[in-house]
């Protein structure tokens, strides 16, 4: 049996329509991740302990577990508990809230980076603390760490086929249907990995594009 | 209560033995594209990069699928054990040989240099003189992929291994109490990464024993 370009290509339409759905739970997580990331961070640096604490055991924990499993817990439980919505909404949701986990690590060594004096100077001109935050210490935090937060995005976009486990039809499960159908797994899965590689390389050619920007500014 | 924790632990007995199995495999593959990509000649280097950027690529559950429903149609029918082991192992073992890579690519040239001013020959150097330098700034991020490699076992749930998640499904189906199954599934997960992570710290601060760079803690 060898590879049937003719084939191939017959199906590229119907996986280029897959695609879309992985695109839309990868931007969809990453925005969710990149906000709940950033509340771990904070939360983690408070100086209340009762906040720092359980923040740093959620990070730990997600961190620890794999995410089919996050996926399938919350897929299983949230209806049980109350929360009816789409498998795809879940999916989102899981992926969300497992790389806001990584990107906590993140944003703490970005806010890390930030010298002591940036919070005195702040305090001496009597900004609120919020304010020093939002408008001093975060837009010198997040830059550097830009190219770090890239990688997640490149982790969690290959993580997405893992959705099709709670019956999202995204590019693998739409692989495994035609296969399915067609008795002809070859060209549907090779096509996926080969699509993967494809925007995999892009974005990390991309990354590495960004990150020399950001030492040239600096 | 018994009855769901004798399945489960079961299923994390398969777990273990995966990862045990995957993760020596992926050492040997790690040890072996590292030191392939990172030679000056191509046709070592070339198929190692290759290889290397194709399993940092694409997906771990695509490569899985590819291994597990895409070889039997080239002649290549394995089963789903062999085939989990050997996806984990060489999706590992990629991002390992980047390890072994930079970890190599860090050694002082000196000692290189030390090790050809007393005519060492290649081979020596690399096993008595590079490797035990680098081996302390491999452990940490080796530890990190040993944890990746817990949590990528439980793909293999999808092409049917009865592992720990697999049996939560099953569980599931038969009792409906998923909650309380999958949060056992996870503190079972949390408490083996809790051990590997111990582990490792116990190894780095072996290695590291009377050498100056990346001292014990």
């Amino acid at each position: 049996m060898i590879f049937d370009w003719g084939y191939a290509w017959d199906i590229l339409p119907q996986l280029g329509r897959a695609l879309v759905v992985t695109l839309q739970a990868t931007a969809l997580g990453m925005a969710l991740a990149l906000a709940l990331g950033l509340v771990f961070a904070l939360a983690r640096r408070s100086r209340y302990r009762v906040v720092a604490w359980p923040a740093a055991a959620v990070v730990e924990f997600v961190r620890s577990t794999p995410l089919l499993v996050q996926m399938f817990f919350l897929f299983y439980v949230l209806p049980v508990a109350g929360a009816q919505m789409s498998p795809l909404a879940t999916g989102v949701i899981a992926l969300g809230i497992h790389y806001a986990a990584y990107c906590s690590e993140v944003y703490r060594a970005g806010l890390e980076a930030v010298p002591r004096g940036q919070w005195e100077a702040a305090a001496a001109l009597n900004l609120g603390r919020w304010r020093t935050l939002r408008a001093i210490v975060l837009p010198q935090a997040i830059p550097p760490v830009v190219p770090a937060l890239g990688n997640y995005l490149v982790a969690m976009f290959k993580d997405t086929p893992l959705l099709s486990a709670i019956t999202v039809v995204e590019l693998l499960q739409t692989a495994k249907l035609i296969g399915s159908e067609t008795f002809r797994y070859v060209e549907p899965i090779t096509l996926v990995g080969a699509l993967f590689l494809v925007l995999s390389l892009i974005s990390a050619a991309a990354i590495r594009w960004t990150e020399q920007r950001l030492r040239l500014e600096t | 209560m018994t009855d769901t924790a004798a399945p489960l632990l079961r299923g994390l007995a398969v777990t273990l033995e995966l990862t045990a199995a995957a993760g020596a495999l992926s050492v040997l593959i790690a040890l072996a594209a590292g030191l392939a990509r990172a030679s000056h000649r191509r046709w070592l280097s070339w198929p190692a990069a290759i290889y290397v950027e194709t399993f940092r690529g694409t997906s771990a559950l695509v490569q899985l699928f590819w291994f597990y429903f895409v070889l039997p149609f080239f002649g290549v029918a394995l089963t789903p054990f062999a085939a989990g082991v050997m996806v984990l192992a060489l999706n590992t073992g990629a991002y390992g040989s980047e390890v072994v890579r930079g970890a190599l690519a860090a050694v002082p040239s000196g000692q290189r240099e030390a090790a050809s001013a007393l005519n060492l020959g290649g081979t020596r150097t690399l096993w008595r003189i590079l490797l035990p330098q680098a081996l302390p700034a491999m452990l940490p991020p080796a530890g990190n992929l040993a944890i990746e490699l817990l949590k990528n076992t439980a793909l293999v749930s999808l092409i049917t291994i009865t592992e720990l998640t697999f049996t939560a499904q099953l569980l599931r189906a038969e009792r409906l109490h998923s909650a309380e199954i999958f949060t056992m599934v996870l503190a079972l997960y949390f408490a083996v990464a809790l051990c590997i992570t111990a582990g490792m710290r116990a190894l780095e601060r072996r290695a590291s024993r009377g050498l100056e760079r990346g001292a014990a803690r």
